[in-house]
């Protein structure tokens, strides 16, 4: 080739990126139906992509916040004498990993159970059948265990309560929504692949004669590449509009709705912002992703040199 | 400038098709390749331009074995080389001015000179007057025209042709060969499978006969030296 100089070659390439635009478009329009299948497709799983993040992050948040504030109950025996309690409170502060104990009479527990329930529970006064109480925090959410089974080990302890597995079973739900989700999303991701893959085939059949010979006139393998990527990427991002509409939509719903209700809750739900637009720009790169690898996945076969 | 040493190739089916061939071609040459159906003289073509090659031995252009060349390179050999075929391969939804511009436009030929050029070889092939008509409105003829038009609007150094006129009747055979001749008279080497025993024998050249993957006759100014 002989040499041009810069700017004639920008220029060059600027005009050719252009014709490679319009003929993409052209072929969508020229694929109708099975344009309008692959977009179908790659609309379905991105929606669902996008609500299955917007899901799991929110029940990690949640996850997160209850953790947080994971507590050990540890109800002190009946028999245990003032002298035994603050013994025990030296032995409890002292384990390791523990970050903090904090002693709560059995009183205190009834006029919290009072304030919470109602004052018909004010009749136990005369005879409290609650036990005093301590409230011990794990340095690490994922200790809670361990600490509260070298609690349960001491004396003077009746019984020691740590959320009843609760945390366990959000961590249990947590993982296996994660599996069957991400199974789901990489079945139906396969799917649309598949189904962009295909249109882009019918493209490159239509268009067999053009590419062999734009082959034969010397045309690089990019020049004819590129417009079958294009349409592959207009696929993806055309399929991504409706999935990132709705979600944006339906995240304000929700936190439009539970904000108010969830203030001063234990746990809270991520922010609109910027939490939405990371979801968003997620949709739209995996729909330009699945576009150019669909249409990478046909042309590999076709245009062998 | 184009030589082959030991070409040989067999297909993935296991057929062999050229059998360890020996030719030189030197620059300006005007070459019949001839030789019964199935003789290999395709696959002969087709080394010169890469569409297939060599199981083994050396296909050399311009002293450089193209054998060997990287897959991204090829298309800067392709642009040296014309090529012309027997069903024309013209594009049905362009007209004959796009039909002959597509191939300077896929190498990112400045506009300019993509008009110049092509109105230059539209009237070699005396089409200029039939620029904006589509193939389907044309004779085989013209559209052979076309087509030969489109293979040397880049002025390559080498034509090449599979059975340029195979679809063509006699009258038309010989425009097309007057085109080859005056083509050739400007430099261009013209390598040329054909069947045609009447154009071989009257307009006479190098004829390299094939059989059986092998050259088995080389003759300048030759005859077809078949009988069909
Ligand atoms: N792509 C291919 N794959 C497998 N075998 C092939 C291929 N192309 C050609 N052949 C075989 O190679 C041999 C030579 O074929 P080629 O096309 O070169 O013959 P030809 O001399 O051009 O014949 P014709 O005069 O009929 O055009 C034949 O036996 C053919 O069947
Ligand atoms: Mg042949």
């Amino acid at each position: 080739m002989s040499e041009t100089q810069p700017e004639v070659i920008t220029a060059m390439k600027i005009r050719t990126f252009g014709r490679h635009i319009k003929e993409s478009l052209k072929s969508l329009g020229r694929n109708g139906w099975m344009t309008f299948a692959s977009v179908s497709a790659v609309t379905v799983t991105l929606l669902l992509v996008g609500v299955f993040v917007m899901i799991m992050m929110n029940l990690n948040k949640v996850a997160d916040d209850l953790e947080n504030d994971v507590e050990i109950k540890v109800f002190v025996s009946l028999d245990a004498e003032e002298e035994e309690i603050a013994e025990l409170e030296e032995e409890i502060s002292g384990l390791d990993g523990v970050e903090s104990a904090d002693f709560s009479t059995k009183e205190e527990e009834l006029t919290d159970l009072v304030l919470d329930f109602g004052e018909e529970l004010s009749l136990f006064e005369q005879s409290n059948p609650l036990f005093d109480v301590f409230y011990v925090k794990a340095t690490e959410p994922q200790q809670t265990e361990t600490v509260a089974t070298e609690i349960a080990a001491l004396e003077y302890i009746e019984d020691v309560e740590y959320g009843e597995g609760k945390i366990e079973k959000l961590f249990n739900f947590l993982n296996a929504g994660r599996n069957v989700g991400l199974i789901l999303i990489l079945a139906l991701l396969f799917t649309a692949m598949f189904l962009i893959s295909n249109t882009i085939r019918i493209t490159i059949v239509a268009r067999r004669t053009e590419i062999e010979i734009m082959k034969l006139v010397g045309a690089t393998n990019w020049f004819v590449r590129v417009p079958f990527i294009l349409e592959g990427m207009w696929l993806g991002i055309l399929g991504s509009i409706i999935p990132i509409g709705l979600v944006v939509l339906l995240y304000q719903k929700i936190t439009e709705f539970a904000q108010p209700r969830l203030s001063g809750e234990l746990f809270q739900l991520l922010e609109f912002s910027p939490f939405i637009y990371q979801v968003s720009a997620l949709i739209l790169a995996m729909g330009v992703f699945i576009g150019i690898w669909g249409s990478f996945m046909s042309i590999r076969k076709f245009l062998r040199v | 400038m184009i030589q082959m040493k030991n070409v040989y190739k067999k297909y993935p089916n296991g057929i062999v098709a050229l059998n360890g061939l020996n030719v030189e071609i030197a620059q300006g040459e005007f070459v019949y390749i001839v030789g019964p159906s199935g003789a290999g003289k395709s696959t002969f073509i087709k080394m010169m331009y890469r569409e297939e090659r060599p199981s083994s031995g050396q296909m050399l252009v311009d002293g450089k074995d193209i054998a060997k060349l990287k897959n991204r390179k090829v298309p800067f050999l392709r642009r040296d080389i014309g090529v012309v075929f027997q069903d024309f391969k013209l594009l049905p939804r362009l007209n004959v001015y796009e039909n002959v511009a597509f191939a300077l436009e896929v190498i990112e030929e400045k506009p300019q000179i993509i008009k110049e050029r092509v109105m230059e070889v539209l009237d070699m092939v005396g089409l200029k007057h039939k620029a904006k008509m589509f193939p389907r409105e044309l004779s085989g003829g013209e559209q052979q025209r076309v087509s030969i038009a489109r293979s040397i609007v880049n002025t390559p150094k080498i034509m090449i042709a599979d059975e340029p006129t195979g679809n063509l009747d006699p009258d038309t055979s010989w425009d097309i060969m007057n085109l080859f001749e005056q083509i050739n008279s400007t430099g261009t080497t013209i390598i040329m499978a054909t069947h045609n025993r009447e154009i071989v024998n009257k307009l006479r050249h190098r004829v390299i006969a094939i059989e059986g993957g092998l050259i088995v006759r080389d003759a300048a100014g030759g005859d077809y030296g078949y009988e069909d």
